[in-house]
């Protein structure tokens, strides 16, 4: 089954690590990707880049960013393949954000 | 039954209605050819047999069209230890952690208790409509998640025991409210782990701690009057029960467990003692309070030395701890201040664990201690 790992992060959890931990953790991204049941993924800008679109009547509503205040914003995300639940809550649990104030979401993607 | 054919179809509701259909071939057909040798494999293989005709005349998922490859069960396969090996595998499945708690105890009291879904809606008092949508629902995550039908991995296995143990102590608890008998269902979900689960210690531990509790059942009230266990008549307790609890204990300290349950059941069978070695059951509370670092276990370890006899030494332990707004602490305090003769600081104390109290007779038998101050 392909499960993706929505990865929730606390804003600027990385900036806020030493140096050398900054290049253990992004090690640890690289490796991850690299998984051969790796299927995919992507890193997001951080959420200062984001802008929300909405369509009300047939008009299109720009605003800056999403709702403020939020404490974990999603970050990214990673697709595995993986043969049961078990083993990708083994995956996600690797995951650094797990780890340092963030919190991965599993969801299965639905199959065609 | 319904274990093993969960784990060969995968599927819960598939795996329903085929014991169904093997329920209704064997009432027709065995008063008419008698009732074969071995009535539950038979049940088995036709439930199977009968899954696999739907399975191909549906044909409808490429997943269950894979499924027609596995050959035909025979009877020779399928001993009674291949379906209670797979009742485990259906335990794990139905406390995984990814499903909700309350969908945990619903699914196990249905797959493994053999509850209807009746039963567990008038336990939880929900309607049956709601219960069943809540059965439904687990099941469909379970399906589109792909939690495994499978013991767990080595290293995830204490975790998942756990879970399995806190589900099963939760259904015991839940029997005390005196709705549908779920304490005796539990203890006999705790049986069952005991017997798939012969060397983890805490299955048997979690087994003692419910059998030597539930023995005393008729003696912890007297009408609608909370009796305390000092107070208890004892030929109410029933010792055939007790002697079981203590059988499982032994067995859980054999495999040398010391984990919360192995300790909780410890001390239970201490507390069944005709005289109570209150020193021992200190110490067993110290362990736990070790291992919880839950100050509700150091009040209990408090009440245990005093029992033993050093009532200032209970005294200090009660006043370090921080439990403002449990009512235990104060009316322990209250006990302890009349012990010391404080009789001031003593009715001010009870008189916070009145205000606290939750239940009437709760509140009846703190008044009375008040009034004989």
């Amino acid at each position: 089954m392909k499960y993706a790992m929505l990865i929730h992060e606390k804003p600027g959890y990385v900036e806020a690590l030493a140096e050398d931990e900054q290049k253990a953790v992004f090690a640890e991204y690289m490796a991850l990707a690299e998984d051969p049941r790796a299927r995919g993924g992507a890193q997001l800008q951080p959420i200062e880049t984001a802008t929300t679109v909405r369509v009300q009547a047939g008009q299109t509503l720009t605003t800056d960013g999403p709702y403020a205040d939020t404490k974990e914003v999603f970050g990214g995300y990673y697709v595995f393949e993986a043969d049961n639940l078990d083993e990708a809550i083994e995956l996600a649990g690797r995951i650094p954000a797990a780890r340092l104030g963030g919190a991965i979401e599993v969801r299965p993607l639905v199959e065609r | 039954m319904l274990a093993s054919l969960v784990g060969f179809l995968g599927d819960f509701d598939l795996a329903e209605e085929a014991a169904q259909e093997a329920f209704a071939v064997a009432a027709e057909r065995w008063p008419r050819d008698g009732v074969p040798a071995n009535p539950g494999a038979w049940l088995t293989v036709t439930a199977r047999n009968r899954a696999i005709d739907r399975i191909r005349r549906e044909r409808t998922l490429a997943e269950r069209a894979r499924q027609l490859e596995v050959p035909e069960a025979t009877m020779d396969e399928l001993d009674d230890t291949v379906i209670e090996d797979e009742r485990l595998e259906l335990i794990f499945t139905c406390c995984h952690p990814a499903l909700a708690l309350e969908a945990q105890v619903s699914l196990t009291l249905r797959a493994l208790g053999g509850l209807t879904t009746e039963e567990i809606a008038r336990a939880f008092l929900v309607s049956e409509e709601a219960m069943k949508r809540r059965l439904s629902r687990a099941k469909a995550k379970i399906k589109a998640t792909g939690i495994p039908f499978a013991v767990p991995a080595e290293h995830l296995l204490p975790d998942r025991v756990d879970a399995v143990l806190a589900v099963v102590y939760l259904i015991y608890n839940e029997g005390y409210s005196g709705r549908i008998d779920l304490a005796g269902e539990a203890i006999r979900l705790g049986r069952v782990l005991a017997a798939l689960m012969l060397d983890e210690p805490e299955v048997h531990g979690l087994l003692a701690l419910m059998q030597i509790h539930h023995a005393r059942r008729e003696a912890r009230f007297s009408g609608d009057e909370l009796v305390l266990l000092e107070d208890q008549d004892r030929s109410l307790w029933d010792a055939e029960e007790i002697a079981a609890g203590r059988t499982a204990l032994e067995r859980a300290l054999a495999l040398r467990g010391r984990g919360p349950y192995v300790l909780q059941a410890a001390i239970a069978s201490l507390q069944a003692e005709e005289r109570i070695d209150w020193n021992e059951v200190a110490v067993l509370y110290g362990q736990l309070a070790q291992i919880t670092h839950s100050p509700v276990v150091e009040l209990n370890r408090a009440v245990a030395v005093a029992q033993a006899g050093a009532t200032e030494q209970a005294f200090e332990i009660v006043d370090g701890l921080d439990l403002d707004d449990y009512q235990y602490l104060h009316s322990t305090r209250g006990e302890l201040l009349r012990r010391l003769g404080r009789t001031v600081e003593a009715r001010v104390a009870y008189e916070r664990a009145l205000k606290l109290a939750s239940s009437e007779p709760e509140r009846r038998f703190l008044a009375r201690r008040i009034a004989e101050l």
